[in-house]
């Protein structure tokens, strides 16, 4: 019985005769590799949740770290990454805007939203090597313990101090740094100056320490301006390598979305998708610019707001 | 998608996931008092981010990514696994999560 062939429509389901899925390959692709994708980006944030609730009490609190507004002084806490956030969903409106104009045919609606779409997500990319940029060039600076705990100066009044305002006072001091780097010994000579300077631990419950216990712990110690994936101003090592590896991954995505997109608008200038008679390209394109700002959802939630 | 004429349905999820980011960036600003109480090992505030959070991805992944209009069959093969996969992650480092501290 091995040769009778037959060839009604509905015994084909493993030549693809029916669609289960109803939906085209390229579109499947695409969504198994989103799904592997949120899979992998569950594990960064799960594993990030597990670090952070491990060093509970002294893990550096989001709006205590990314406190600058391009253009504005002082503690802006959560506004650059809110308006971060408002581009991204607003370059996934632009998307689904070009999908939907790609579904009418229409082709000079798609070239529009699809460029709208290129150059949000290049704004975004920007604004996190903005971010990026005042991450590893720090802010206050802080003292690194010989156990490697990190602590920051306070004042009297339980105000953080910057080594600017340490050194220079409180009048001629900035409240950041602004790339001034300082020696060791002139913030231990500061400190043994002033005797209402204490250090404390970053987080909710961080250790504080008295003067004579704070002037031993910089003795011992060292000061650390800004950050890298050894040591970092902010506070536990995995805080900034969980920031650079996290967001660094997302702003990867970010960037090979925004090469994908551009590779899309060329061919939509060229007419390819015109002669084709589809622009299914689009959408699926579409689909991973919009699991970008998924995960950006995510990150911003985790990351920031948590 | 079909379904659809103009784009009306596109702006109402964009107004709608702007808004939910305007109340967590103000509620992540002003952090008030009452929403801090302690509830299962963290506070209220962070669980009403979590669920509109939770929100957010919903719109996006049914109405931008329009899974809604998608077969069922095809929104199963994305949903179970997400949804089995991800909260017995979230599960096994809570509960073996504890051991960090003994």
């Amino acid at each position: 019985m091995a040769s009778t062939a037959d060839t009604s429509k509905e015994e084909h389901h493993w030549g693809g005769g029916s669609r289960p899925l109803g939906a085209r390959y390229g579109k499947l692709m695409m969504w198994f590799f989103l799904l592997s994708d949120a899979l992998t980006f569950s594990g960064f944030l799960t594993a990030y949740g597990l670090m952070r609730f491990k060093y509970e009490n002294t893990w550096p609190i989001a709006e205590n770290v990314f406190t600058h507004f391009p253009g504005l002084e002082g503690d802006q806490p959560l506004l650059y990454v809110a308006l971060m956030t408002f581009i991204l969903i607003m370059s996934s409106v632009t998307m689904v805007l070009a999908v939907n104009a790609g579904e009418k045919m229409n082709r000079k609606a798609v070239t529009n939203w699809m460029l709208l779409t290129i150059i949000g997500g290049f704004i975004f990319v920007g604004s996190q090597a903005w971010e990026w940029y005042h991450f590893i060039s720090g802010d206050t600076g802080a003292v690194e313990s010989n156990r490697q705990e990190i602590v920051h100066v306070y004042n009297e009044d339980g105000e953080r101090l910057s080594f600017s305002q340490v050194i220079h006072g409180m009048e001629e001091g900035h409240a950041s740094n602004h790339g001034e780097s300082f020696a060791k010994e002139d913030v231990l000579f500061a400190l043994k100056q002033n005797n209402a300077l204490y250090l404390q631990e970053p987080g909710k419950a961080g250790k504080m320490y008295s003067h004579e216990e704070s002037v031993a712990l910089l003795d011992k110690g060292d000061v650390v301006q800004g950050a890298n994936m050894i040591r970092n101003e902010y506070g536990r090592k995995q805080f900034a390598n969980f920031f650079f590896f996290i967001t660094g991954f997302h702003g990867f995505h970010v960037f090979s979305g925004v090469m994908i997109n551009f590779v899309i608008f060329y061919n939509i200038l060229l007419g390819t998708y015109e002669k084709r008679g589809h622009y299914r390209m689009i959408e699926k394109v579409g689909l991973y610019w919009h699991f970008v700002d998924l995960v950006w959802v995510f990150v911003f939630t985790f990351f920031y707001l948590v | 998608m079909s379904e659809h004429q103009g784009t009306w349905w596109i702006w109402k999820v964009f107004w709608i996931l702007l808004i939910i980011t305007g109340v967590e960036v103000v509620l992540g600003i002003i952090k008030p008092e009452i929403l801090l109480v302690q509830f299962l090992g963290t506070s209220i505030l962070n669980f009403i981010f979590i669920v509109l959070t939770l929100v957010k991805a919903a719109y996006i992944v049914q109405i931008f990514m329009h899974v809604k209009y998608e077969k069922k069959a095809l929104r199963y093969a994305l949903y179970l696994p997400t949804l089995i996969l991800i909260p017995y992650l979230l599960f096994i480092l809570l509960s073996e999560g504890s051991y960090l501290f003994s």
